[in-house]
């Protein structure tokens, strides 16, 4: 990961900035600069919610280099209390226990390594509750 | 009064025993346990370390304190594993907590007691009216060399604390320091496993240090062992504690909620913050908390609390530490554990 | 608008071609498909490719491909759109030619996989970077998210999934360009080793080489070059979210449909007029997935069809990838859609062999990128 493109998504990875739309109320995850909803192009800035649940989810057992010392793990796509959406790793749980419908809350994890010597890259896991 | 306005611990899900250690050291596991007075320990996961368990403690501080995180002005997290060398573990938490960019940050190391000393100056620099509140973690993810005895109790955790001088639920009464050049433990740059002076640790090292700053930290109060409902020391593993306190003159009964080594195992900078955590979460409001910590290299933090009422409001605002010590634990076999702990060398 | 015809394919054989290049690849399609329309010259070219920068460090593929053609200094541009790269290189051919601004387009398509990068990784650039693959998704595990939700929804089965395998292995098997000729067993798909849950190795298209041309021209000069040019009736395109997790639903592809309901209003056609179709099953979830939302079944009722045979070539009410898919004849990336076009052109011109539909008239061809972001339909009609 290199460092300018790392530190640009700090906000939204570290503690999930998001940006609400002054037209229509979405949020947008990550912030984008025009509403793809209403097009409006003002946004307050929010923080989601840290619990949600899962709509669909899957267990990697082959993954990118990047990520083969960790498989097999859980990916699932998370909406959170505010009715966002985002797709995170599942941290911690037996994978048994992965399903839709589950209730999830997010934690602050690493999520991978540059190499042996470049950035630890940090981000939201989820973990089921 | 300055003190305590919240306080947070997290350890993670993953546990070893010791059974699985000695099996493949050809140990005997009996024996580990009567005389380490170890059980199991901690393991953390492959996606954390002392960064992800400081923000996960800290935002359970937080919970706690309900504050602003934009008044906390110092942020100071002790460890003897920040995940890199050079750049500070700290900016990464106050990034994720919404802290600063008015803050002061610094990582501390000081062997176990990194911890300690960010409780230590954070306090202080509450006390000296500098900043509304200041942050101080102790939390590592310990390391300790494959087949050493160091291996049965190195783990994994961390506490935090947010120290302030309104809505304290613990006051910090005293505090003091007890330090020498005393070469017990080390890990030189560049190593990844520490090394140690064997049964130099011992007597010249811990007992000297915990010994010296606890007695001075009584005489420094004018209090008596028998003054304090709770008395914590750092574990290095679960005999050291129970000898130093009982030549401090303090019981088994005071020790007790304090000592969770023999099932989180050593968490170094994150050993006696997270034993004083496991005490306020069932202190009584005006009990009195006796805390000395150990670093080798070698030094010991003394510190005098004394919960206030408020203590009772906070307890049940985040996890406790018993939950986390005893709920949902994974026990992984050794072959788990070395990959986890990245003791298998592997291509790039 | 000019009508616009297909007048001549070429294509290597799909696989692991160790010893032919990115740039061997392209010419022995493009050859092919120049020596099987029997033109004299190509007034513009466009190469579907996804990840040459990637896969062999080689960009500016538009200028490679010219070049290496022998065709300087003809037009020659790259079109990338993920694994809908082919279909949409095609599609750029074709308002090249209807536009009136080239007469004879080649369109090809081509990928050179298997020369040591990280697969998976080159292939998750077709999802957002930063919120998708950051966070350790891949592709066979957003269609496996896609199959976990549609199995919820509508409680299309694990049995289902494996039909799709099993028919498309059965149609490759014919196909003398096709990767795995092999003949399998849904027994086989259920206990092939798990990729990403539900999804097994046997509901995966594999990693190919491979290379696929065909030739475009104006419908007026067509028959210059054969008797059997093949109409393309209408050519759309659509888009949708990056990410799978930003869509409302995760089991309809919202690109697919709106193309489909696109091509069909300006084609006057209904989905029962269309006799075969080659579908983008580079999952075995995509295909019944895709036959839903191109309006073949309803929703929900893809995973039944496969399985009571509604989409195999004999017998079937359209049948579907008769040439293999991508399951079976390969998935070289960038060369999939053009290669769709190619079995359709054989298909409507009576040249298919034993994969041969009867009567078949109109075809169509789907062809998408990443998880459904990009979508191409082209339909075709014998003339």
């Amino acid at each position: 990961m290199i460092s300018p493109r790392y530190a640009r998504e700090i906000p939204q990875r570290y503690r999930l900035e998001a940006s609400k739309c002054k037209g229509c109320g979405k949020i947008n995850f990550p912030p984008r600069l025009t509403c793809p909803a209403c097009s409006s192009r003002e946004f307050e800035t929010v923080k989601l919610s840290d619990e949600g649940k899962i709509l669909t989810y899957t267990i990697i057992r082959v993954s990118s280099d990047t990520f083969s010392r960790e498989t097999p793990y859980a990916v699932a796509i998370i909406e959170v209390n505010d009715g966002a959406r985002l797709m995170a790793m599942i941290a911690d749980t037996n994978l048994n226990n992965v399903a839709i419908g589950k209730k999830v809350k997010l934690v602050f994890r690493k999520i991978q390594d540059e190499g042996v010597s470049g950035l630890h890259c940090y981000g939201y896991k989820a973990v089921v509750v | 009064m300055n003190g305590i306005v919240g306080y947070g611990s997290y350890l993670p899900h993953y546990r070893i025993k010791i059974e699985s250690i000695a099996k493949e050291w050809g140990d005997d596991p009996a024996a580990i346990k009567r005389g380490l007075q170890l059980f199991e320990k901690t393991v953390p996961g492959l996606d954390e370390d002392t960064i992800t368990i400081s923000v996960e403690a800290a935002k359970n501080a937080l919970k706690r304190a309900q504050i602003d995180p934009q008044d906390i002005g110092a942020v100071y997290i002790g460890s003897e594993s920040h995940p890199y060398a050079v750049k500070p573990s700290g900016t990464i938490l106050i990034d994720a907590l919404g802290i600063g960019p008015d803050v002061h940050v610094a990582s501390y190391e000081f062997a176990c007691k990194a911890g300690t000393e960010a409780m230590f100056v954070a306090n202080s620099l509450v006390k000296a009216g500098d900043v509304k509140y200041a942050l101080a973690i102790g939390a590592d993810t310990s390391q300790g060399a494959p087949g050493d005895a160091l291996e049965y109790s190195a783990s994994a955790g961390g506490s935090a604390f947010i120290m302030g001088d309104e809505n304290v639920v613990a006051e910090i009464l005293f505090t003091n320091s007890f330090t020498s050049d005393t070469p017990d433990f080390w890990r030189r740059e560049h190593e990844f496993y520490p090394r140690h002076a064997g049964r130099f640790t011992g007597e010249p090292a811990y007992f000297k240090h915990v010994v010296g700053a606890g007695k001075l930290l009584l005489e420094k109060s004018g209090m008596k062992p028998d003054d304090f409902k709770y008395a914590i020391f750092h574990m290095p593993n679960g005999k050291f504690p129970q000898v130093v306190g009982k030549k401090l003159g303090f019981t088994k009964e005071q020790l007790e909620t304090g000592w969770i080594v023999p099932w989180m195992g050593n968490t170094y900078s994150g050993s006696s913050p997270t034993g004083l955590s496991a005490v306020l979460d069932v202190a009584e409001p005006d009990d009195m908390i006796f805390m000395v910590s150990f670093g080798s290299g070698a030094g010991s933090d003394g510190f005098i609390y004394r919960t206030t009422e408020k203590i009772k409001e906070v307890q049940d605002k985040a996890p406790k530490l018993k939950e986390m010590l005893d709920h949902d634990k994974v026990y992984l076999d050794y072959g788990e554990y070395a990959k986890f702990r990245e003791k298998i060398i592997l291509n790039e | 608008m000019k009508e616009v015809a297909v007048i001549g394919f070429g294509m290597t054989k799909f696989g692991e071609l160790w010893n032919k290049s990115i740039k061997d690849i392209f010419v022995e399609a493009s050859l092919g498909a120049i020596d099987n329309a029997g033109v004299d010259h190509i007034d513009s070219i466009y190469v579907g490719a996804m990840s040459s920068g990637i896969f062999v460090g080689q960009e500016h593929l538009g200028a490679v491909m010219s070049d290496y053609l022998g065709m300087n200094p003809v037009p020659s541009t790259r079109v990338e759109s993920a694994c809908a790269s082919g279909g949409i290189s095609f599609r750029q051919a074709y308002l090249d030619v209807a536009s009136g601004n080239s007469e004879i387009v080649l369109a090809a398509g081509v990928e050179k996989m298997n020369d040591g990068a990280d697969v998976t990784a080159a292939l998750a650039t077709a999802a957002d970077q930063e919120y998708e693959v950051y966070n350790g998704v891949t592709f066979p595990g957003l269609y496996a998210m896609i199959a976990n939700a549609h199995m919820h929804e509508y409680k299309t089965t694990r049995k289902q999934l494996a039909a799709v395998a099993v028919k498309n292995h059965s149609n490759g098997a014919n196909n003398p360009n096709a990767q795995f000729r092999n003949i399998i067993t849904v027994d086989q798909v259920l206990n092939s080793t798990l990729v990403a849950d539900p999804l097994r190795l046997l509901d995966c298209s594999p990693v190919t080489d491979g290379g696929a041309a065909v030739i475009l021209c104006s419908m007026d000069i067509a028959k210059k070059f054969t008797d059997t040019p093949v109409k393309v009736v209408v050519s759309t395109q659509a888009s949708d979210t990056i990410s799978l997790y930003e869509r409302e639903t995760f089991t309809t592809l919202k690109a697919v449909s709106k193309a489909a309901e696109k091509a069909y209003k300006q084609a006057n056609l209904k989905p029962e007029n269309v006799d075969l179709a080659e579908l983008h099953d580079c999952f075995t979830i995509s295909e019944i997935v895709v036959s839903e939302d191109l309006g073949f079944f309803e929703k929900g009722c893809g995973g039944p069809a496969v399985e009571e045979g509604k989409t195999s070539i004999e017998g079937g009410e359209i049948p579907i990838n008769t040439s293999g898919g991508l399951k079976s004849k390969g998935h070289p990336v960038g060369a999939t859609g053009i290669a769709q076009i190619i079995e359709l052109y054989e298909q409507l011109t009576g040249q298919a062999g034993k994969r041969q539909v009867k009567n078949a008239h109109i075809g169509l061809a789907q062809n998408m990128g990443g998880s459904g972001a990009s979508c191409t339909i082209n339909i075709l009609e014998a003339v």
